[in-house]
């Protein structure tokens, strides 16, 4: 699992320590630079002070006078610890050691004239500045050890860092806590999600989030309501079903303790005829409801393709029982359609089926070209639909006045929603002097 | 007895025509609530088995229209739509039972034996008359405890004066409770029904008022 707060925390704490250590190393650096210019400039200015002392002769060298005999004078220096470290050699430039401050090493600091340089004396790297006073015939040289100068630096980059080290746990510590409250939001629309049953589908609050959160709630409100609304359809429709098949069942059941109590045997004969036609009639009825679920719920996608509708409705008519005789297909040659060809037979079944059981006539079929339609057209000679009731004639399970024993109310009902899925529309009429046209509209190829 | 059953599906309404004839009452059955107002207008009806959803309206509609006549005839309702707010509605609309589809042919016939007995103001289910117990439910007639053998519309006519004890009903009632619609009634059919009877419970059970109809005879002749 990726979790965004310890992603986030990671990079955080990664990128700070990475920070912090450049930082790190750029103030030991720029330190170190800095405190051997302080050093070297030390070291001039001591130099130049000796040498200066040397000129105006407050400090005597005996061994300059010109015995060769006397030792070179020692002199006092005071100060803290890194003081002492600075030590003086004052050479004459003839090569004798004239003078040399205390603890300073007896072999020559450097062999260079003047200026800076680098020698190792006894073992130890020096950093050495000399003036040579052709006035006296001296040359002052002025040294510190390099060990030294680095214990220096360690000191002040060891002074910046223990700190710096320190206070690292605690900056992550600040992280996290900012981590977890930045997230927060987040937690709480998981908590309020997590905790809700699966049929709350009550809306996100959508007020006083952030802005990053927001779209997120927004799309989860969205899909909560299209969920709720499929929910909705579905909860009617199995309502809707339930009742509508509870009626044909009480009359199965009733029609076969009728057959089980009678003795009469015509009575008998009678209840069971009911019960087979009954079940034939139950069975459409299951048929008709799976097929208006499918065609509601519109789990696939119709698959238009371009064609003569013609081959679709001789290919229904063939399928349905008696249908042959009475069925007629008007000849000539068809507009082209694009229809989706379950859908287009499922619309025509149920119109052919509807024609045949509300007639004992002929079922007209024609096709037509209309405006950017084609236009198929299913004629009964039937009673057609009173005109009151024509407008409800598609709703599902509505059944008008005049009902037959085997309607279901839900043939008009797949006929529409079926072509409705392929763009097309249908209309219901009556013919004069009697029967019902109903026309299929489906985008003709232009 | 004579019921009204309202029901729009063709294969339930024949089924109830066929089974609550059989269970002894006489059906007059339509499908449309309006079929129901002429019937009900007609004629008086023992009870009615009404079904909810009918294609021209509400059978409460009907339950309604009684209701409105000060028409106390027990109503049976018949639905598919059973919830408990279902039942609360019909039954506060004035309805005696409430039966939920499918439902049981003999149960549906108990309980409106049941909401016409409650509706004649009998608390048990048989009727007795000296020494003659008849049974509705299960369509027996007994005389000093040795049962009888009846016809369907023997029974009836012996059911319709032994509801009514000591009152004197008519010749057209009896017919009237008898046949349905559709059913030819012979001229001299309740004569020979009561000759029957008379043969077969004593002849001096069922006396007749000249020129009014028959009675329960109130001692042995």
């Amino acid at each position: 699992m990726t979790s965004i707060r310890s992603r986030l925390l990671t990079i955080l704490i990664a990128s700070t320590g990475l920070v912090w250590l450049f930082a790190v190393a750029w103030i030991y650096v720029s330190t170190q630079a800095e405190v051997e210019r302080v050093l070297d400039a030390r070291l001039t200015e001591a130099a130049r002070m000796v040498n200066s002392l040397l000129a105006e002769r407050r400090i005597e060298l005996a061994a300059l006078a010109g015995d060769d005999e006397l030792p070179a004078t020692e002199f006092q220096t005071e100060g803290p610890s890194y003081e002492r470290q600075l030590s003086c050699q004052i050479w004459s430039l003839d090569g004798r050691l004239v003078g040399r401050s205390e603890h300073a090493p007896d072999g020559r600091l450097t062999e260079a004239g003047s200026g800076f340089s680098e020698s190792v004396v006894g073992g130890e790297t020096w950093r050495v500045y000399a003036i040579e006073n052709p006035a006296l015939g001296v040359r002052v040289m002025v040294g510190d050890s390099i060990a030294v100068r680095d214990r220096l630096v360690g000191d002040v980059v060891k002074g910046l860092a223990i700190p710096a080290v320190l206070i690292l746990p605690f900056l992550a510590a600040v992280i996290w806590v900012s981590v977890r409250r930045g997230m927060s939001p987040l937690d709480r629309m998981a908590q309020s999600l997590s905790s809700r049953p699966a049929t709350d589908l009550r809306p996100l609050a959508d007020d006083n989030l952030p802005e990053e959160i927001a779209p997120a709630v927004r799309a989860l409100n969205g899909l909560f309501q299209r969920v709720e609304d499929v929910r909705d359809r579905e909860k009617s429709f199995t309502a809707f079903a339930a009742h509508e098949l509870k009626t044909p069942l009480a009359g199965l059941k009733t029609q076969a303790q009728v057959a089980l109590a009678s003795k009469d045997g015509e009575v008998h004969e009678n209840a069971l005829r009911q019960i087979a036609a009954g079940v034939d009639r139950t069975s459409r009825l299951v048929r008709q409801l799976l097929d208006l679920a499918a065609v509601e719920a519109g789990d696939r996608t119709p698959e238009m393709q371009e064609a003569s509708p013609v081959e679709i409705v001789r290919q229904v008519a063939g399928e349905l029982p008696f249908a042959g005789e009475r069925v007629r297909i008007e000849g000539g040659p068809a507009p082209s359609a694009r229809f989706d060809p379950v859908l287009l037979a499922l619309s025509l079944r149920n119109l052919l089926e509807n024609a045949l059981t509300h007639s004992d006539g002929p079922v007209l079929v024609s096709a037509r070209k209309a405006v950017g339609a084609v236009e198929i057209l299913v004629e009964d000679e039937g009673p057609g639909i009173p005109v009151d009731e024509l407008p409800r004639a598609t709703d599902r399970f509505f059944r008008g006045r005049a009902k037959s024993a085997s309607g279901s109310g839900l043939g008009l009902a797949i006929a529409k929603e079926a072509v409705a899925r392929m763009n097309g529309t249908l209309t219901l009429e009556n013919r004069k002097p009697r029967g019902l046209a109903a026309a299929l509209s489906i985008p003709a190829v232009e | 007895m004579r019921i009204l059953v309202v029901e729009d599906d063709p294969m339930l309404l024949d089924g109830l025509s066929a089974g609550l004839g059989l269970a002894g009452f006489t059906v007059d059955a339509v499908a449309t609530c309006e079929d129901g107002f002429a019937a009900l207008q007609a004629h008086s009806y023992g009870a009615v088995v009404l079904d909810l959803m009918l294609p021209d309206g509400s059978g409460l509609d009907v339950l309604a229209f009684l209701r409105r006549r000060k028409d106390a005839t027990p109503v049976v309702l018949l639905t598919a739509r059973d919830q408990v707010e279902d039942r609360i509605a019909g039954l506060d609309a004035g309805a005696d039972d409430y039966v939920g589809k499918p439902f049981d042919l003999d149960e549906l016939a108990a309980r409106v034996r049941a909401a016409a007995r409650r509706g004649a103001g009998q608390a048990s289910g048989e009727l007795t008359w000296r020494g003659v117990v008849l049974d509705p439910a299960r369509q027996t007639v007994s005389l000093e405890g040795e049962p009888v053998s009846l016809t369907r519309r023997e029974f009836g006519v012996l059911r319709t004066l032994m509801e009514r004890p000591g009152a004197t009903v008519s010749k057209a009632m009896l017919e009237e409770t008898l046949y349905g619609w559709q059913e030819e009634v012979e001229s001299n059919a309740v004569e020979v029904h009561i000759h029957n009877l008379r043969s077969k419970l004593g002849s001096g059970f069922i006396r007749t008022v000249r020129g009014l109809g028959y009675r329960l005879a109130e001692e042995r002749a």
